[in-house]
């Protein structure tokens, strides 16, 4: 599909892709984590959901991958990308590489995300990037299936037993911190939206929260306070985290270079 | 996955004693003679109700367990197609866990109670998953040995004379099939790859072999099970049949793919038309179903702490959904 268009001159190739690399690999990583749990979940239903899940988020950074290194054109394909670059090229949100800690930890970091996501795929279904505009549609029907997965068990610990209410307020209070980096708009941010391509930070951030507090407030949770630290995993700076993560991740692809799987 | 055959103390069959229940019986195997599918709410001898149960359960704690060696490898799958296709693998182990426990339900078992046994070390689960998995090739030698033997166990078993085993079996075979040619294609990739690739696949196919042939379950000469649960037809073939089937299948795929089976004595027949192979080793098969194979503590260890992790949030569903219903009825 052309990606021609709209095109504004202020978002160069690099921006662009860039931007869809924080994308991408926000899902990606995300989708990597959740694939730690399948197996280890407290039901067998939630092994199911979690992998659901899991499947749609490494759906999607294949698309965007893919994507991103046709319109790079430096001939990297979707796993040159995923496998065989270093930290600092992961411009994944800092939320994402978070460790899964208990199941509450996990369905915080997740509705968070979920919620984030779906107000950026839902804009992003009306990107001037026609081929970005196609992914995203896709993703919005995915992310809703996400966001009430883990609405749903948010409201659950939430609003469960006392014990259930006192840890889930605490992996709130642990990940809310990695929320500022979502909505702090960098230069990239700024010539993506200016170019129409993505959204404007400042109104993806008020549907957010909104939508944040409304699931809050169900669960019978408190908003945290802000935290003045800001992250910034989009620009490859990142939590100690994401080197483990990576190291799983890129073993074989290291390990055996060039091989073909 | 599954595995027949498994030999704990066998359930005899009942003393059908009042002229009542003789006759009862006499029915029920006129109805499995005739190929009528038993249906929960009907008329079963409770040997029948307690084979079924066994033999479903452990099904299904075989496919949770199994969740576990395949799901090592997720993380570090060596392409993202790859690692979708393992995701959804292990997910549809976890699906077939689900459908099974709840076949099982329909004899008046509860899934609960059934885990309760699997984690207390009660309950049996394929020995099979008590085997490591130490590279990317035992990925695909697993889904081309192990869910190759089951397909072979669980064909007939669609026919099954229990009407939501054999339901349940249908839609798992179509998934055990798929996940068999995934293996295999995981199996061919290394198989034409680089030589670290070939030792890879020709590692695993010499660490599963055998241990694949052992998920048939012992010999018939040894097995408990198999005369009644044959007339009742809730197995068709025996053990040793369905071995020889899955050997005679499974060497020119091996050959097809350059790799050798790790067995000296196995020929081909040419008067009888099958393989012959060398002897199963069954004092391992005997010692890992006594819960003395590689990785039996570390299986059910990981299963236990994956069920006590998961308490609190169990409970809080029950407490939230408690309070939904005392809102809804205020």
């Amino acid at each position: 599909m052309s990606t021609a268009g709209t095109r504004s001159p202020a978002a160069d190739v690099a921006t662009r892709v860039r931007y869809l690399l924080r994308i991408a690999d926000t899902s990606l990583v995300l989708g990597q984590r959740l694939g730690e749990w399948i197996g280890h979940a407290p039901a067998i239903e939630e092994d199911l959901g979690l992998a659901n899940t899991a499947l749609d988020l490494i759906g999607q950074a294949r698309l965007l991958l893919a994507y991103a290194g046709e319109l790079e054109g430096r001939g990297r394909s979707e796993d040159a990308l995923a496998f065989l670059r270093e930290e600092p090229d992961y411009l994944n949100a800092t939320l994402a590489e978070q460790p899964n800690g208990d199941f509450g930890d996990t369905i915080v970091r997740q509705f968070l995300l979920d919620a984030y996501q779906l107000e950026l795929f839902e804009r992003l279904a009306t990107s001037t990037d026609a081929r970005l505009a196609e992914i995203a549609a896709k993703a919005v029907k995915e992310t809703r299936y996400h966001l009430r997965f883990s609405a749903g068990w948010l409201v659950r610990l939430g609003d469960g037993t006392a014990e259930s209410q006192g840890r889930v307020q605490a992996s709130l209070e642990r990940l809310w911190p990695y929320t500022r980096e979502l909505f702090d708009p960098d230069d990239t941010d700024r010539e993506i939206a200016a170019a129409g391509i993505g959204p404007d930070a400042a109104a993806l951030q008020a549907a957010w929260s909104a939508r944040v507090d409304r699931v809050l407030s169900e669960a019978t949770l408190r908003r945290p306070a802000d935290s003045p630290y800001r992250w910034y995993g989009k620009q490859g700076r990142h939590s100690e985290h994401l080197g483990y993560l990576l190291s799983d991740l890129q073993y074989l692809q290291r390990t055996h270079p060039g091989a073909s799987w | 996955m599954y595995t027949q055959g498994l030999t704990e103390p066998g359930v005899r069959p009942a003393t059908e004693s009042t002229p009542d229940d003789a006759e009862r019986l006499r029915r029920f195997e006129a109805r499995i003679e005739a190929e009528e599918k038993i249906e929960p709410k009907d008329w079963m001898p409770d040997a029948y109700r307690q084979t079924l149960i066994r033999q479903i359960s452990q099904h299904a704690h075989s496919e949770i367990v199994g969740m576990l060696p395949e799901g090592n490898w997720i993380t570090r799958a060596p392409t993202l197609l790859r690692k979708a296709i393992l995701i959804a693998k292990v997910q549809d182990e976890g699906g077939h866990g689900a459908y099974l426990y709840s076949a099982a339900e329909t004899l008046g078992v509860s899934r609960a109670e059934l885990i309760d046994q699997l984690l207390a070390g009660r309950a049996k689960y394929s020995s099979i998953f008590n085997y490591p998995t130490l590279s990317w090739a035992d990925v695909g030698a697993i889904g081309w040995l192990v869910d190759g033997a089951a397909i072979m166990n669980q064909i007939p078993l669609c026919r099954c004379s229990y009407g939501p085993y054999s339901r349940a079996m249908i839609r798992i075979c179509k998934e055990e099939s798929f996940h068999q040619r995934q293996g295999y294609d995981i199996m061919l990739k290394l198989a034409r790859g680089t030589a670290a690739q070939r030792r890879m696949a020709q590692d695993a196919l010499d660490r599963w072999w055998w241990p694949s042939l052992m998920m048939f379950g012992p010999p018939d000469t040894a097995s408990q099970h198999t005369a009644l649960s044959v007339r009742w037809k809730i197995k068709r073939f025996t053990n040793d049949e369905l071995r020889q089937k899955f050997v005679d299948f499974t060497v020119p795929q091996a050959q097809f793919l350059g790799l050798s089976i790790p067995d000296p004595a196995l020929r081909w027949d040419e008067a009888a038309k099958r393989h012959e192979f060398g002897a199963i080793d069954w004092r391992e098969f005997n010692d890992v179903l006594k819960g003395h194979g590689p990785c039996n503590r570390e299986r059910l260890a990981e299963r236990r702490a994956a069920h006590d992790a998961g308490r609190w949030v169990r409970e809080a569903a029950v407490a939230h959904a408690a309070k939904r219903a005392a809102r809804a009825v205020a």
